[in-house]
């Protein structure tokens, strides 16, 4: 396909503007001047449309096709929320900055306030902040919130612990702000061994990063334990929210022990995502953090007004402009209201199901290394299938031609040849149904035609792409004409 | 002229008070193609078993740790531009570092080729 460059035509024009009837001006500096015109695309009206709904075809999405993409939480998006959304797009979000501005946007403050409540409610937690602009952001945020508790007891902490199971950003996060990371191995029973955890556990640790379920799918049984035995060194737990999912209306983070968790709106709370965003990643914290969250605090007075605090001398700070992604803010937010209480919990159970469903149904088709009940994914193995010469890669490469989204693969790292699959709870039986047969067909393939999975996919608009050659040798931009 | 392995599959080929220091065939294999190389700066003190840079595959992104202490003389550039080095010749051509080794004790925490192959067979 031509890029949109390629089909530009020297004078072609989408609209005619009238010729400027203001003199030039001359006031700007030289050196902030253009010298020569930008090299835009010129295009007919038409010629855009058509560029871009062919581009549209090519996607390959949750609108067009089953995708269990592993800790990503692909669910449906309800049309709803996005007139939902809609409905707040005049306002601008500068109105709220101003002196006084306050009082012209209560509607959008109420907004947030109310789903923050809602997300306290569902993650048993005292406050929420929404500036987050994504789970990776919020990560920061609450790790920028654990410094400036123990900075303001005079706690000396030096690191943060993750299970070796752990989401990248985890470490990553922690890092960023200075602390050094100490990992703990799975256990055979797929989660941070219990043992381990107690010797690498010392006054000096500031918080553990935990995922629970994790990121095999697994539900912690000790993680009371590893809340009480954090808390007696003085350190903070932190829930990485990406899996809850898998708990919604049935166990409450802030019940367990945790003191802090970063939800990721855009996963559990059916907003749109993939593609990079926008996401939406709130942090919510139990009491004792509540003077450490972003500035300005947006609070609700008596008389059930809704203002943002000025500066609190505790505060990390500004997180991001604004509110942060008020539209996905906003989504999340009709979408709890619509389900309800009930409905939240049967998303939960549904979604559980759906993963256990799918995982005994493969079960005798691929390894599966921790041979658990699951939560709301699953984990197998293509260890089998490698030994006929097929990774993980060329099954999720299969997939594709037959009209699924590929898995998550090689994560979590702990497992060889990793294929991680989330259903959610808004797939119909026969949907798992057919992507089972697929994967059911691919392992066939894989013990007894292992050539005919090395070249897929085929039936798309680009075959198989070379991924190493694209790592090796980047070239991320376009040379314009 | 001595070689010895890590738990996290880096190997160190220590010669009187340096080392240079790789991965193994095996973490190679397991890692797939690799696509990036961060060599660590040269000057830099590691501790044994702490960070000392990272690799990137096409499956995923891995630290490599230090297999004992020291401070880094040198760093295998050829990896910058051409990082498959590693994956044709990981045990040789495709070293990363040299290190001047400050605590030639820490070998006591590492094993023999005979070890690591023992280790790789209880690898699942």
């Amino acid at each position: 396909m031509e890029l949109i460059f390629e089909k530009s035509v020297a004078g072609r024009r989408g609209v005619s503007l009238p010729d400027a009837d203001l003199p030039r001006t001359t006031e700007l500096p030289e050196n902030l001047l253009r010298r020569k015109a930008a090299p835009l695309p010129e295009l007919s009206e038409l010629d855009l449309v058509r560029h871009f709904t062919n581009l549209s075809r090519r996607n390959f999405s949750i609108d067009t096709n089953f995708y269990p993409l592993g800790s990503c939480t692909m669910k449906y998006n309800p049309r709803i929320l996005e007139d939902v959304a809609g409905l707040f797009a005049g306002f601008h979000p500068m109105i709220a900055q101003l002196p006084g501005g306050e009082s012209y946007t209560q509607g959008t403050l109420g907004v947030i306030h109310e789903l923050g409540a809602l997300l306290c409610e569902i993650t048993g937690m005292d406050e929420v902040t929404a500036q987050p602009l994504a789970g990776a952001h919020g990560e920061m945020t609450g790790i920028m919130i654990i410094a400036a508790w123990h900075r303001a007891r005079g706690n000396k902490k030096r690191f943060v612990i993750v299970p070796d199971s752990s989401h990248g950003t985890n470490p990553a996060s922690a890092s960023m702000m200075g602390y050094e990371i100490v990992t703990i191995p799975t256990a055979p029973y797929g989660d941070m061994d219990l043992d381990l955890f107690k010797k690498a556990m010392n006054s000096e640790v500031a918080a553990v990063m935990m995922t629970c379920p994790n990121t095999l799918g697994l539900f912690n049984p000790h993680v009371r334990e590893i809340c009480a035995i954090a808390h007696a060194h003085d350190a903070l737990m932190y829930y990485d929210g990406a899996n809850l999912n898998a708990i919604m209306g049935k166990a409450r983070p802030g019940d367990m022990g945790f003191d802090i968790i970063h939800l990721n709106l855009h996963k559990t709370f059916a907003t749109p995502h993939g593609g990079g965003g926008p996401g939406s990643g709130p942090v919510a914290v139990k009491k004792g953090l509540i003077p450490f969250l972003p500035a300005p605090r947006l609070t609700k007075s008596s008389d059930g007004n809704y203002a943002l605090e000025p500066h609190n001398p505790l505060s990390i700070g500004r997180m991001a402009g604004f509110y942060g992604n008020f539209g996905i803010l906003a989504r999340a937010y009709a979408y709890i209201i619509m389900l309800g209480r009930e409905g939240l919990i049967r998303v939960s159970e549904q979604a559980v199901v759906n993963a256990n469903y799918l995982k005994s149904s493969l079960k005798d088709y691929y390894d599966l290394p921790y041979d658990l009940p699951c939560m709301h994914e699953c984990v197998f193995s293509a260890a089998r299938q490698l030994q006929q010469g097929v990774h993980a890669l060329d099954i999720a490469k299969f997939l594709i031609d037959r009209g699924f989204h590929p898995p998550t693969i090689y994560f979590p790292l702990i497992v060889k040849e990793a294929i991680m699959i989330e259903p959610t709870e808004t797939e119909s039986k026969s949907t798992l149904d057919a992507f089972i047969a697929v994967m059911k067909e691919a392992a066939e393939l894989a013990a007894k035609h292992p050539e005919a999975l090395l070249q897929s996919p085929e039936k798309m608009p680009v075959a198989r792409l070379d991924e190493t050659r694209a790592a090796r040798e980047i070239k991320v931009c376009c040379p314009l004409l | 002229m001595e070689l010895l392995y890590t738990r996290e599959h880096e190997w160190i080929k220590i010669d009187g008070t340096t080392g240079v220091i790789g991965l193994t065939e095996y973490a190679v294999r397991q890692l797939g193609d690799i696509t990036f190389v961060e060599l660590p700066e040269v000057g830099r003190e590691v501790r044994q078993f702490q960070i000392l840079s990272s690799i990137e595959s096409v499956k995923a992104a891995s630290d490599i740790y230090a297999p004992l202490s020291g401070r880094v003389t040198t760093v295998n550039e050829a990896l910058d531009t051409h990082p498959e080095i590693i994956n044709e010749d990981a045990e040789g051509n495709g070293w990363l570092a040299g290190i001047e080794i400050s605590e030639p004790a820490g070998k006591k925490a590492l094993m023999i080729r005979e070890e690591y192959d023992e280790y790789l067979r209880g690898l699942p």
